[in-house]
C-alpha cells in the first residue's frame, strides 16, 4: 500500500508539474492572439503603418510563445496511458472524443492559419491574412473548449452509463457534456487568458517607457491590451462567480475546502483574509481558522444566492447535514453511507465478474442491476475512512484566496493604468506605476496557475468525481520510474522555459530598438 | 514571357518553403520545436511512456478484464 501511495503521489506531482508548465503558454496564446487580431483589424481599417508595426511586434512574441508551448500538452496524454491507465480505460470515449476533436482541430487550424499569419505577409490579400489571424485566435479557443469540456466531465460526470462488460463509461448524451460546470470553466479559463495577455502587453510596454523607447507605440499597445485585458478580467470574475454556484451544487466538499470551512452555518461569511488552523481535524472542536476577516453572509450568497442560506462545511458534508434557507433539514447522503454503498457496488462488480466467468447471463444481469443502483458512489468503496475523502484543505484555501486577491489587484491595476493613459498622459510620467506594471507580469501567472490549483487540488482525491479516486486510477508501475521521469521533466521543462524567456526578452529588446512607428520588417 | 501556371500543391509547397527560408527568429524557434518533438516523442514517449494497456494486451476484452481485476482488487 505504501508503494501504491508513493506511485500515486509522484504521479500526481508529475501531472501537476506538466499541467502547470503547459498552462504557462496557453493563456498567453489565447489572449495575445486576440490582441494581435484586434491590432491587425485596426491596421486594415486605418491603413496606418504604425498599427502594422504593432501587429508584427506582438505577433512575433505570440509566435515565440506558441512555438515553445506547442505540444507540451501532449505529455499529459502520455501520462494518462502509462501512469493512469485504469483511469484512461474507465473514462472511455467520453474523454477520448473531445481530445480527438481537439487534436484534429488544433492540428489543421493551427498548421494552416498560423502559417498564413507568419508567412503570408505580402503573399495573400490583407483581408485573407486578417481572417487567418482571427481564425488562429478562434481556433485556439475552440481547442481549449474541448480540453475544458473533458476536464469539466471529470468534475461533474454526466451523459454516460457504466458498462461493466467493457469496464468503461459509455457516452449516451453528448450534449450533457456541456454542463454548467463546463460552460463556466471554458469561459473562466479562456477569458482569464485575455486578462493575462493584457497584463503582459502592459508590462512589456511599460518596460519600453522606462527605457524611453517607442513611447507612442507603448501607449498604443497599452490601450489595446488594457481594454481587452480589463474586459477579460471582468468576465473572468463573472464566470468565476458562476463557477462557485456550480461547485456548491456538484462539489460541495471543494467549496468547503476553498473556504477552509469545517462547520457551516446560515448566513455564512466568506473569508477576505485569514489563516487556516493546520491542526484542525474535521471531527474535533478546534477553530477552523487561526484568524480571519470575514464578509458576513458572503459565502451564502456566493454559493446559493441568498445571504441567509446554509452552506455546509466539511463536517456537515461528511455527516450528511444540510438545510434550506428557512432551516428545514435536507436529506443528503453521509460519507459513511456513501462508503457502504460504494463497497456494495464493488461487491456487485465482483459478482458480475464471477457470473461472466461462469457464463451465467441471468446472474450477470442481476449483478449489473445491483451495480447500477449504487454506481454513483462507486469510488467511495475504495475508502476505509471518511478522512480519505477530504481534499488538502490548506492548499485549496490559500490557492483560492491568492487567486481572488490577485484578481482584485489586477482589476485595480487595469483601472489605474487605463485612467493614466487617457488622463493627461499621466501614465507616461508615472515611472513607479510603470515599474509596478512590469513587476506584475510574473505575478499574473501566479494568479492564473493558482486558479488551476484550486480546481484540481480542491477535487482530490478524485480523478472522476465520486467514481474513481486516484488510488484506483493509477497503473501498477514502479515508483522509481515515476520519480525518474518526474525529474527528467523538471529538467526538460526548466531548459525550455529558460529558452522561452531568453528568446522572448531578446526579441523584446531587439524589437524595441526599431522604429515602431513604421513597418520596417519587410 | 508568361509564368507557368503551377498546381495548388506546388504553390502551397512554395509558400511554406519561402516562409521558412525568410524566417529570422523563427529558425531558432523551429530548431527548438524539432529538438523538443524529438525529446517528447522519441525519448520520452518511446522509452518511458508506453501505453500500458495497448502494449500488454491484444484485445479490448483483455484490457477490460485487466481493468476490472485492478478495480476489484484495489
Amino acid at each position: 500500500m505504501d508503494d501504491l501511495m508513493t506511485v500515486v503521489d509522484w504521479s500526481r506531482w508529475q501531472f501537476a508539474l506538466t499541467a502547470i508548465y503547459h498552462w504557462l503558454f496557453v493563456p498567453l496564446t489565447l489572449g495575445l492572439s486576440l490582441i494581435v487580431a484586434v491590432m491587425e483589424t485596426i491596421y486594415l481599417r486605418t491603413k496606418s503603418e504604425k498599427w502594422l508595426a504593432a501587429t508584427k511586434f506582438w505577433m512575433t512574441l505570440f509566435g515565440i510563445n506558441f512555438a515553445i508551448g506547442v505540444a507540451t500538452g501532449l505529455i499529459l496524454e502520455f501520462e494518462f496511458g502509462t501512469n493512469w491507465s485504469n483511469y484512461s480505460w474507465f473514462v472511455g470515449d467520453i474523454f477520448g472524443a473531445p481530445l480527438a476533436i481537439e487534436g484534429l482541430l488544433a492540428f489543421f487550424m493551427e498548421a494552416t492559419f498560423v502559417a498564413v499569419m507568419f508567412f503570408g505577409w505580402g503573399k495573400v490579400s490583407p483581408r485573407f491574412h486578417l481572417a487567418s489571424t482571427w481564425l488562429t485566435c478562434i481556433g485556439a479557443s475552440i481547442s481549449a473548449l474541448w480540453i475544458l469540456v473533458a476536464n469539466a466531465w471529470m468534475q461533474y460526470p454526466v451523459g454516460m452509463e457504466f458498462d461493466p462488460a467493457q469496464m468503461r463509461n459509455v457516452m449516451d448524451n453528448f450534449w450533457a457534456l456541456f454542463s454548467g460546470i463546463a460552460v463556466n470553466k471554458f469561459f473562466h479559463a479562456t477569458l482569464s487568458g485575455w486578462a493575462l495577455a493584457g497584463i503582459f502587453v502592459i508590462g512589456v510596454s511599460s518596460w519600453m517607457l522606462l527605457r524611453n523607447r517607442n513611447r507612442d507605440f507603448a501607449i498604443r499597445s497599452i490601450k489595446v491590451g488594457g481594454w481587452i485585458g480589463l474586459i477579460g478580467l471582468l468576465l473572468t470574475m463573472y464566470t468565476g462567480d458562476g463557477s462557485a454556484v456550480e461547485v456548491s451544487k456538484h462539489q460541495p466538499m471543494k467549496l468547503a475546502a476553498m473556504e477552509g470551512l469545517y462547520n457551516g452555518s446560515h448566513r455564512q461569511g466568506i473569508v477576505g483574509i485569514g489563516m487556516i488552523n493546520p491542526d484542525k481535524k474535521w471531527n474535533d472542536d478546534q477553530e477552523d481558522m487561526k484568524w480571519a476577516i470575514e464578509i458576513p453572509g458572503g459565502l451564502s450568497y456566493l454559493a446559493r444566492r441568498d445571504f441567509n442560506a446554509f452552506v455546509p462545511g466539511v463536517a456537515d458534508i461528511i455527516e450528511g447535514r444540510d438545510f434550506t434557507a428557512d432551516g428545514q433539514p435536507v436529506n443528503t447522503v453521509s460519507y459513511a453511507e456513501r462508503i457502504a454503498r460504494g463497497k456494495m457496488a464493488h461487491e456487485a462488480l465482483r459478482s458480475y465478474d464471477k457470473a461472466r466467468a461462469a457464463n451465467n447471463p441471468a446472474a450477470m444481469d442481476s449483478a449489473k442491476a445491483e451495480l447500477k443502483k449504487n454506481y454513483e458512489y462507486f469510488g467511495y468503496g475504495y475508502f476505509d475512512s471518511v478522512d480519505e475523502a477530504i481534499p488538502p484543505i490548506a492548499m485549496t484555501f490559500y490557492s483560492f484566496h491568492i487567486m481572488v486577491a490577485l484578481g482584485g489587484y489586477f482589476l485595480l491595476l487595469y483601472v489605474v493604468v487605463l485612467f493614466g493613459v487617457y488622463y493627461k498622459q499621466w501614465f507616461e510620467k508615472a515611472r513607479w506605476l510603470q515599474w509596478i506594471a512590469l513587476i506584475s507580469v510574473p505575478v499574473m501567472w501566479v494568479c492564473s496557475e493558482a486558479g488551476w490549483v484550486v480546481a484540481e487540488v480542491g477535487r482530490q482525491p478524485w480523478t472522476v468525481q465520486d467514481l474513481l479516486p486516484t488510488r484506483a486510477a493509477i497503473s501498477e508501475i514502479s515508483s522509481a520510474s515515476v520519480i525518474t521521469t518526474f525529474w527528467m521533466f523538471a529538467a526538460v521543462f526548466t531548459i525550455l522555459l529558460i529558452a522561452e524567456v531568453s528568446i522572448m526578452t531578446r526579441q523584446i529588446g531587439k524589437g524595441s530598438k526599431r522604429n515602431l512607428e513604421i513597418d520596417n520588417a519587410h | 514571357m508568361m509564368r507557368p501556371i503551377r498546381s495548388l500543391p506546388a504553390r502551397i509547397w512554395t509558400f511554406y518553403y519561402d516562409g521558412f527560408r525568410s524566417m529570422t527568429v523563427g529558425k531558432t524557434l523551429w530548431a527548438i520545436i524539432l529538438i523538443k518533438l524529438f525529446i517528447f516523442f522519441v525519448v520520452i514517449k518511446m522509452l518511458f511512456f508506453p501505453n500500458l494497456l495497448q502494449r500488454d494486451f491484444d484485445s479490448d476484452e483483455e484490457r477490460a478484464d485487466h481493468v476490472r481485476q485492478e478495480l476489484i482488487s484495489r
